[in-house]
């Protein structure tokens, strides 16, 4: 495996359904005479997990054979949701994460129950288990989800 | 007017606001009036300490110092943050109050620095505007919530409101002295929506800015820095 996929397909230690590269966390994975330069973006400037996800990113490169490794941080450009692929925001509302809107309007679309898809729910907490997550609550099936909060 | 600030000096006083106002928002974890806004407080306290630590890391960079020497190794002299954050966190309205004070004050400033000539600055401001203006967002709500409750409720904010307003007057000294405008505009609307009053401007204690601090500010360091002092370098 080329050191990209290996990166591209850790997964993010607190949304765990998805790589850090559905995430658009990870911003560039260079080789360069044995090393290995792997950069990545946080998405909250507090977020915890960026030791755990360096930690995973270094043992699977070594697992891969790669010995040489180095991960840097940027924070250019910043971490917004819209850096979440396609495919991540379909694997997040699969696990029941209600997709963020996009930062790109003002408005507020309808949030759908990632559980029965009503569109009939409402935001409990601005705030969630983790740094990145909002927490809902389905008025039609009555049960609480996540939603990524949209930045 | 005194010399325009270089930018060790805007690392270092906005660090210091963002990491004390942390440690304040964290000492209502597990305290709050119920779990939402518990993890919704802890929530915004690791934002601001992320921020923090950008910001340090960049000030110490130029005292060969690191972030946990400016965090965990200097007295109270030393540190610069404004004087608002350091208050003790009082009730809730209190704690709201100082919130949406300061995250509308630190976005502005944020937002300054995304846009000026220093990199490291610039892009620490662009990453943490946008929690601040959520973090902004929060304590609006909670403001009006609040202010346009219960006969008690609209109390217990507007005291918090006149409390907590001479303090913000240390904000605009210097460097931002031209945001006072932007921010006394947003915060009077936030006020307007909550059936609040904005208190005349008088009496404005100072003095964070230049290492005078209030009693409150040394018992916080104690308990944020005991455990660095008492065994130093330890790590987790």
């Amino acid at each position: 495996m080329s050191a990209r996929s290996t990166v591209a397909a850790v997964l993010d230690p607190e949304l765990p359904v998805v790589t850090i590269e559905e995430l658009g966390i990870l911003r560039d994975v260079a080789e360069r005479d044995g090393r290995v330069t792997v950069t990545i973006t946080p998405t909250y400037s507090g977020c915890p997990a960026m030791d755990a996800i360096r930690a995973d990113i270094t043992a699977a490169l070594h697992a891969d054979g790669y010995g040489d490794v180095q991960v840097d941080t940027t924070l250019t450009e910043p971490w917004t949701t819209d850096w979440i692929t396609p495919a991540g925001l379909e694997k997040l509302a699969a696990a029941g994460i209600a997709p963020p809107s996009s930062t790109r309007t003002r408005l507020t679309l309808t949030v759908r129950c990632p559980r029965c898809g009503s569109p009939e729910t409402e935001e409990l907490s601005r705030f969630g288990a983790t740094a990145c997550k909002a927490l809902w609550r389905c008025r039609a099936c009555r049960e609480p989800f996540e939603r990524v909060k949209a930045i | 007017m005194t010399s325009p600030m270089t930018s060790p000096d805007i690392a270092l006083e906005l660090g210091d606001d963002a990491l004390i106002a942390a440690q304040r928002l964290a000492e209502w974890c597990s305290r709050a009036p119920e779990m939402e806004e518990d993890i919704a407080l802890a929530n915004i306290a690791l934002d601001q300490l992320g921020a923090a630590r950008l910001l340090l890391t960049y000030a110490g960079e130029f005292q060969n110092r690191t972030e946990d020497d400016l965090a965990f190794l200097r007295e109270d002299r030393e540190f610069r943050n404004a004087l608002l954050v350091e208050l003790d966190n009082g009730d809730f309205a209190v704690t709201i109050g100082k919130l949406l004070f300061l995250a509308v004050y630190q976005r502005l400033r944020y937002e300054r620095l995304a846009a000026g000539e220093d990199e490291r600055l610039a892009e620490i401001g662009a990453k943490a505007r946008k929690e601040s203006l959520y973090h902004a967002e929060h304590a609006a709500l909670w403001t009006v919530r609040l202010g346009d409750g219960t006969e008690e409720s609209h109390r217990r904010m507007q005291s918090a409101v006149d409390a907590l307003w001479p303090y913000t007057h240390e904000l605009f000294e210097g460097e931002a002295a031209s945001l006072r405008d932007a921010w006394v505009a947003e915060i009077t609307e936030v006020l307007r929506k909550a059936t609040l009053s904005r208190p005349a401007d008088g009496w404005a204690p100072s003095g964070g800015r230049r290492g005078v601090h209030t009693e409150a500010l040394s018992k916080l360091l104690a308990e944020m820095q005991v455990l660095h002092r008492a065994h130093p370098g330890a790590t987790w």
